[in-house]
């Protein structure tokens, strides 16, 4: 199935949206198509943002976000969500912030079937105070340790890229996994982008593969975690991740970069070659 | 600060030196990276690193831009999923030093990573802590490197991301922290260690040409000066080589431009 009808049949107005992999594997033409689309009053979930979460809320798309952390990785702000989490601008954005390792329990509670995560717990932070309710000290019924409760997470579509997927449709992740498979089994319904089709997955016994049947739709998109990076099939683009604080700084000239590329593009071949990463 | 080398490598070098060989250290991104990767490629080249992206045993041959650079995870021991590093890892106790750095600090080595003014209505929402707390809490021990002055060594945090000392004499002890908590802040001034009765921390050393005045200068709260201050030496030549050619790799590396190869087209 093409992206675009991936998109249109399976993500809607005012879903938990969760595009996972952590700095690898980042699905960026997925969220561009659903920029595309104009997709309204998202529940976006993540640990970290990155630039395609800036792209989104930045575009409109988000009235909610679940994150651990929020900024352009070696550069410094996220100068979209900033201005969302600050002025209101485009729109008013809630969050619902926590750790990593509570990200972590958070999304595996949700792949299991539970109501909560757990780590342990010694004193309150004041994100603990500032989320009466998303996080919760319990007792432990049989040490009696004080452990800190947060909500699973169970996003209603988990989106991934991946580098390869096979006949059958079972797909292959190689590399830095982050929090994916979790995000994946969490989910309602998954969408899944990969660098290329195989006839079989060259796969170890114990290879991170998502079964065919957990999985809604794939999507060939090669170059589709631009300007995050494939392991094996292209580099992470450091000089776009360091051009990015420039062109998100401001309100116009992140407008005018959006349209010019991302909403100028049918499809992600085509970005890529605007931005001249591809012939 | 005297001719030969930056006040930034002066810093580094210094942070560098905090690690011990052998140990299992968990890196944040920035300083704290460049600091570890120095200490394995000089005096500790058996010091275990560990980023939050799952990457356990890392030796980068270039700094890494973010905490998932395809370079941690080619040269690593292995690559875990994520709440795995910090379920297995670090709460469960395997690490040695966590290694972070913070937009603000108080006397007590607390840590703000997520808001400058009110949460609700931020004046400045910085990117978050991430795993910071988890790190903060979990590790045996912890270093943190800053830039120091008035704005980031402050009297009050603005918002309490991760623990330190708490209120100090004790308190994290009592509560029952796993981690000890920090055993040094490394500053662009010098090194500030905790008291062992109150856990405040003062200033332990400057680098050569700092004076303690300017140290204390640059502090938000009345920094005391250590019964044993010291006056550092300058860094090893061995170590400032080693350090710009680990820049002078990841600056070339970063300018290096990616290329993908689409299949042919099939549409116009």
């Amino acid at each position: 199935m093409s992206l675009a009808e991936a998109i249109a049949r399976h993500v809607h107005d005012g879903q938990r949206v969760a595009l996972e992999g952590f700095t690898h594997l980042i699905p960026f033409a997925a969220g561009h198509e659903i920029i595309r689309q104009r997709r309204r009053g998202l529940h976006l979930i993540r640990m970290t943002p990155d630039i395609i979460y800036d792209q989104m809320i930045g575009m409109g798309c988000a009235t909610r976000l679940t994150f651990s952390w929020g900024g352009n990785p070696g550069v410094g702000s996220l100068h979209r969500l900033r201005d969302a989490i600050e002025r209101g601008w485009p729109a008013p954005l809630s969050t619902d912030e926590r750790t990593h390792a509570e990200m972590g329990v958070a999304y595996q509670a949700g792949a299991s079937g539970l109501p909560c995560g757990l780590t342990r717990h010694f004193a309150a932070t004041d994100l603990d105070r500032t989320r009466a309710g998303a996080a919760a000290e319990l007792t432990c019924p049989f040490s009696g340790e004080t452990l800190r409760a947060v909500p699973a997470l169970n996003p209603d579509v988990t989106i991934l890229h991946a580098q390869q997927v096979d006949r059958e449709g079972n797909v292959l992740i190689r590399g830095i996994l982050g929090a994916a498979r979790e995000a994946a089994l969490a989910a309602r319904s998954v969408l899944v982008t990969v660098e290329e089709q195989v006839e079989r997955l060259a796969a170890p016994a114990n290879a991170c593969v998502l079964p065919q049947w957990l999985i809604a739709t794939v999507s060939v998109v090669p170059g589709g975690a631009h300007p995050s990076y494939a392991a094996g099939c292209y580099q992470r683009d450091n000089r776009f991740y360091l051009e990015w604080d420039a062109i998100a700084r401001e309100r116009e000239r992140f407008e005018h970069w959006m349209h010019e590329h991302v909403l100028a593009s049918a499809d992600h071949a085509q970005l890529l070659r605007r931005l001249g990463v591809a012939q | 600060m005297s001719a030969g080398y930056s006040a930034y490598e002066m810093m580094t070098v210094t942070a560098a030196r905090q690690l011990r060989d052998g140990s299992v250290c968990f890196v944040g991104i920035g300083l704290p990276s460049a600091a570890c990767n120095l200490a394995r490629s000089t005096h500790a080249p058996g010091l275990v690193l560990i980023y939050e992206s799952g990457t356990v045993g890392t030796r980068p041959e270039v700094l890494p831009l973010s905490i998932g650079d395809g370079e941690l995870a080619e040269t690593a021991t292995c690559v875990v999923p994520l709440p795995e590093v910090f379920a297995h890892y670090l709460q469960r106790g395997r690490v040695d030093v966590g290694f972070l750095s913070a937009a603000q600090i108080d006397r007590f080595g607390n840590l703000n990573s997520t808001v400058i003014g009110a949460y609700a209505q931020p004046k400045v929402r910085l990117p978050g802590a991430g795993g910071a707390p988890d790190i903060a809490t979990f590790a045996r021990e912890v270093l943190l490197i800053m830039k120091q002055s008035p704005r980031t060594f402050v009297e009050r945090l603005d918002f309490l991301s991760s623990c330190g000392y708490l209120g100090g004499g004790g308190e994290r002890r009592r509560r029952g922290f796993p981690g000890r908590g920090p055993r040094a802040v490394i500053t662009d001034f010098g090194i500030l260690r905790p008291r062992d009765d109150s856990q405040e921390l003062e200033l332990a050393a400057v680098y050569p040409g700092v004076t303690a005045a300017a140290a204390r200068a640059a502090c938000g709260w009345p920094l005391a000066v250590a019964a044993d201050f010291a006056q550092l030496p300058p860094p090893e030549v061995a170590d400032l080589r080693v350090l710009r050619e680990l820049h002078a790799r990841t600056d070339a590396a970063h300018a290096r431009p990616v290329r993908i190869q689409l299949p042919p087209a099939n549409h116009s």
